[in-house]
């Protein structure tokens, strides 16, 4: 059994009103483990909270009640060393080249100039961009742009790897390829990587383990080990086994998903 | 050449050629109008006359120097209001009500302030522009979207770091368009001074040839102004889609 | 309990209008009476003058050229912008040379103006209503052209009649657009108005401040002033209510993917 990476502990999210707005319970109480170098994900319906877990496991918002604990270190509101996160919305800097975009954090944090260039390098190699590294992140395609993201993300060699939704603008056909570039990455890099999602196929198939959780707020509704070998790719499509796994995910999440959206829908 | 920039060469040239045959014929008398062509000719003289070209260099060293202070105030106190909102809550009023006051009514204290030279007209022109430049760049500052500001905390970039290597940057990229107004205003603000109330440059020459009833002065020196004004704004229009564009354009699309 | 960042405009407002008052003061004891009246002077001599059966006459006649030159602006422009927004072509060609125009300082062509009317009310108007009608062509132009195209392929959808269309899709999309241009125009046409009264007038608030200007009258300069200001930015600031009313009705009501 592979050691914890991410202990959670009874973490709680709830937005203060304001004077326009009551109190939000966005989230929890959620306990989690995730392992060392696993891949899990969380589905859920829409406004579940699992955005929310995301940020607080990234340290990018505070709990109100609970603990969170990353490689020993208590997380609560301040982004410690060693994650990166991918979020769905395009994040590339429009005034810098490809290049400079993924040497961003390099620099900020003063690595010398040949690591940055060697690092940045193999960075641009391993997500296809070498074509691309003088172009300007306007000039390019939103699935492009997403890769130059997870480039300035994976060259600051992370070792928890967080992603909110990163293929959500993205076409079916686009999302199942970067699913396998995904993987190959998770592979080769060997980070704990924690993945949330919409789409149930994707989540069944990329993952050791799925989240499911519950309409807001949220909870966990179950935990499910997927058993798939950790050399995988798309090409899972094809087992049958998939299809159960999606069913039994749907099972779950269709009550939910119709709750989320506010009434009885029919049968 | 696109069809469009074609079709406004042409409606150029068919408004100058309609005036041309109104002036010719009569239609509009000399007194009021000399021809298109005429008033060419005439500036071919203009601009061999030393005092005018003086004074037309003149009149464009002060909007230079408005532009330019105006920019340079108006992007460092855009800043300052972007990061002190509760100050920029309280005068955020003052800024969109700002163009209907008409500044130069402020111009006799500028003169008991800096006396009869022409730091007064810079002063009006600057105070014309920078408000747009304020303006242009709090939008700038508050068009930084979230997800980047996040990205920053997520590689752990300190508040200064942020500021310097994010907003900063971002913010930049839509100050053209205050630049574009800035120098628009600039010039407005420079020649309605000159021309109501002062002893210098272009705007004092073409009233003085107003009221001297010298049409062959006065329209030449209109058509060298309206001439300056539009290069200026073009050139900036041009230099904005050439560098910006590739790093702005698709930014709305996902 | 309203949280800390809640804003309280009434009493910004006062706030604001205080401190100005201070630094006015201050500037005042500064530079002297010549250059500079003090504020409390300035308020009473300007309500003097609002008193005054002799300034009555000047005062309203910028007031009666104002209206009427905006009225032109408005029914010049409004009809003009939207037309040329509502043809793709005429709106690629026309939004370049108008936003050029708009950049030009127009007081260059006012000597062409005095020429063509001659010195007095028409003049007045005519600069007035140039200076207002610009911003009201584009900004029309603008709300029409970028109409988003789903507003028109709906209406197709719908099978809506083209006048039930424009009433009930394309004027309430594009008012908001609309309303600002107004606005802008209203303040510019001010501005054109006075500056066209400035030179070569004989009646007027313009006219008035020339005078002052010209005797160094500086009490009299800074309460026509502060007349000016204090109608020009209550105008301003009612137009920028509805505006905002306007613009955040729309927003909620645009859901952009």
């Amino acid at each position: 059994m592979r050691e914890p990476h991410v202990i959670v502990e009874g973490a709680t999210r709830i937005y203060p009103g304001t004077a326009g707005r009551a109190p939000l319970h966005a989230l929890g109480p959620i306990d989690l483990t995730v392992r060392k170098g696993e891949f899990f994900s969380v589905v859920g319906p829409s406004g579940c909270g699992k955005s929310t877990l995301l940020e607080l496991i990234a340290g990018l918002q505070p709990l109100t009640a609970g603990r969170l604990v990353f490689e020993g270190v208590t997380v609560n509101g301040d982004v410690p060393p060693g994650v990166g996160v991918v979020f769905q919305q395009d994040a590339s800097f429009p005034w810098l080249t490809v290049c400079d975009n993924v040497a961003f954090g390099l620099r900020r944090v003063g690595a010398p100039a040949p690591e940055i260039e060697r690092r940045v390098e193999s960075a641009l190699r391993l997500m296809g961009l070498q074509a691309f590294a003088t172009a300007y992140p306007a000039q390019l395609s939103g699935g492009m742009r997403q890769r130059v993201c997870i480039a300035r993300t994976l060259v600051l060699e992370p070792r928890l790897i967080l992603l909110d939704e990163p293929f959500g603008a993205l076409d079916r056909q686009t999302r199942l390829l970067m699913g396998d570039e995904l993987l190959r990455l998770w592979r080769a890099t060997g980070a704990t990587v924690v993945l949330v999602t919409h789409a149930l196929d994707e989540a069944a198939l990329l993952s050791d383990r799925i989240g499911v959780m519950s309409a807001r707020p949220g909870r966990w509704l179950e935990i499910i080990e997927t058993g798939w070998p950790k050399e995988r790719d798309t090409g899972l499509v094809e087992r049958p086994e998939l299809s159960g796994l999606t069913a039994r995910l749907w099972a779950h999440l269709r009550k939910e998903a119709v709750q989320a959206m506010g009434g009885g829908a029919s049968g | 050449m696109s069809a469009v920039t074609r079709i406004q060469i042409g409606v150029l040239a068919a408004a100058c050629l309609f005036v041309e045959l109104l002036c010719r014929s009569g239609a509009i008398s000399p007194l009021t109008m000399p021809p298109p062509s005429a008033i060419v000719v005439d500036l071919g003289a203009i601009l061999q006359s030393k005092d005018m070209l003086g004074q037309i260099a003149r009149t464009l060293a002060d909007v230079a120097a408005a532009f330019v202070l105006a920019v340079i105030a108006g992007f460092l106190l855009g800043a300052g209001l972007a990061a002190l909102p509760r100050l920029r809550a309280v005068i955020e009023p003052i800024l969109a009500s700002y163009y209907a006051i008409p500044v130069f009514v402020f111009y006799p204290v500028f003169v008991v302030l800096f006396g009869l030279n022409h730091y007064p007209r810079i002063a009006i022109g600057f105070l014309l522009a920078v408000v747009t430049m304020i303006i242009n760049t709090l939008n700038g500052f508050d068009r930084v979207p979230p997800v980047l500001l996040k990205s920053a905390r997520v590689m752990r970039l300190g508040r200064v770091a942020t500021v310097r290597h994010v907003i900063l940057p971002f913010a930049a990229l839509y100050i053209s368009t205050g630049l574009k107004l800035a120098v628009a205003y600039a010039f407005i603000g420079v020649i309605a001074a000159e021309f109501i109330l002062s002893g210098d440059g272009m705007g004092y020459e073409i009233a003085y040839a107003f009221n001297n009833f010298e049409n062959g002065v006065m329209y030449p020196l209109i058509l060298v102004l309206l001439v300056v004004a539009t290069t200026v704004n073009m050139g900036l229009y041009a230099w904005e889609r050439r560098f910006l564009a590739r790093q702005t354009a698709h930014r709305d699309t996902s | 309990m309203t949280s800390p960042g809640a804003r309280r405009p009434v009493l910004d407002g006062f706030v604001l209008v205080a401190v100005l008052a201070v630094l006015w003061q201050l500037l005042h004891l500064a530079v002297g009476d010549l250059a500079l009246t003090s504020p409390w002077r300035t308020v009473v001599a300007a309500a003097a003058l609002l008193q005054s059966p002799d300034v009555w006459p000047h005062l309203a006649e910028t007031g009666i050229a104002l209206l009427q030159a905006y009225a032109i602006a408005v029914a010049v422009g409004l009809p003009v912008g939207l037309l040329l927004g509502a043809h793709r072509l005429s709106g690629d060609v026309a939004e370049p040379m108008l936003a050029a125009l708009y950049a030009i300082p127009k007081i260059t062509l006012y000597p062409v103006i005095l020429l063509i009317f001659g010195i007095g009310m028409p003049a007045k108007i005519a600069f007035g209503a140039i200076h207002g009608a610009v911003p009201i062509v584009l900004f029309s132009l603008n709300a029409v052209r970028t109409l988003d195209p789903i507003y028109l392929r709906t209406a197709r959808v719908l099978r809506l009649r083209p006048l039930a269309v424009a009433r009930t899709i394309l004027v309430p999309a594009a008012v908001p657009e609309i309303f600002t241009g107004l606005r802008v125009g209203f303040a510019l046409t001010l501005v054109g108005t006075l500056m066209g009264e400035m030179f070569g007038a004989q009646r007027g608030l313009g006219y008035l401040l020339m005078q002052a200007m010209g005797v160094h009258n500086m009490q009299t300069i800074l309460s026509l002033t502060l007349i000016l200001v204090a109608f020009a930015v209550t105008v301003s600031v009612v137009l920028l209510r509805v505006d905002r009313r306007l613009h955040r009705h729309r927003a909620v009501q645009t859901i952009t993917t």
